[in-house]
């Protein structure tokens, strides 16, 4: 069985309420292990103090802010070349996780700086980025609404989400682009010497998979409604010419 | 059981609950939104079907 069979709509939504259920109950188990492991039983940081705490949370929503535009990209170069409707819905369903993980990663950027920084902002090369791909993100969302014909929309969002990868790249290695601005590095990298130490890094990979398993869960539900959407507004047209 | 953040209990208590504020909201709206859309489909198509 080929991959583009479940770009039938049928096929996805009978597919993706198996997969659903187990996804969304690892997701939860993550999260909740995660977050609990990290709060409660990991000690202070040396400099940031209880500040570190932030991170389980604040890594993996950055993270999957950027992953989820790049899932959108994907989608959209296969709405672009194939014309499969289910993968433009996939794209429109991702981007409200998306920017619902910007806002907590600058949020919880924002909180964790003014301590550590002195400031809740800065026009700093990632952060920057970050606000962008956050506009773009509200664009993206804002251009689907604006336009009624499903596949016009798809179109012109799948453009606009080429555009935007720029920035979700930009947002990942901005601070390798520019050595300057307060933010540090990457938290993770494969190489272990500049890894966060054990002690904090195992429940981060855990809150990670939470997040990841979250996004997935997400999307699949989130597709469903908008194949759902789209057929209910096939079927009114339909009726209002007959 | 509460471990003790010392003098940034605020910063991290505070970032914690605008995160789970804003996933518990994604989650609640997401669902909410599907089950409306599942039900007024459901109605469409009864609706072609008696016609």
């Amino acid at each position: 069985m080929s991959l583009w069979e479940y770009a039938n709509p049928v096929r996805f939504i009978r597919l993706t309420d198996r997969l659903l259920p187990p996804v969304a109950v690892g997701a939860l188990v993550c999260l909740v292990i995660g977050l609990i492991w990290g709060f409660f039983f990991t000690p202070d940081d040396y400099r940031q103090g209880s500040t570190v705490k932030i991170i389980y949370l604040h890594v993996p929503a950055a993270l999957m802010a950027i992953n989820a535009w790049l899932m959108m990209l994907v989608a959209s170069l296969i709405w672009i070349v194939r014309r499969h409707h289910v993968s433009a819905l996939a794209a429109r369903a991702a981007a409200p996780v998306g920017a619902t993980m910007t806002v907590i990663a600058l949020a919880t950027g924002a909180i964790w700086g003014q301590p550590m920084w002195g400031t809740w902002w800065a026009w700093d090369p990632r952060l920057t980025s970050f606000l962008i791909l956050f506009l773009f993100y509200l664009g993206y969302m804002a251009l689907w609404e604006a336009i009624e014909n499903d596949d016009t929309a798809a179109d012109l969002t799948s453009i606009l989400c080429l555009v935007g990868s720029v920035f979700a790249l930009l947002s990942r290695y901005a601070v390798n682009f520019w050595n300057q601005g307060l933010h540090q590095g990457a938290s993770l990298s494969l190489d272990k010497e500049e890894n966060v130490a054990d002690v904090f890094y195992l429940p981060l990979l855990v809150c990670i998979a939470g997040f990841v398993l979250l996004f997935v869960a997400l999307v699949f539900l989130r597709t469903q409604t908008e194949i759902r959407a789209r057929r209910m507004r096939a079927l009114i047209a339909r009726e209002r010419l007959a | 059981m509460m471990p003790d953040l010392g003098k940034y209990a605020d910063t991290v208590l505070s970032a914690y609950a605008v995160s789970l504020v804003l996933i518990a909201a994604l989650v609640a709206l997401s669902i909410w939104r599907a089950r409306r859309v599942r039900s007024d489909l459901e109605k469409v198509e009864l609706r072609g079907k008696r016609s």
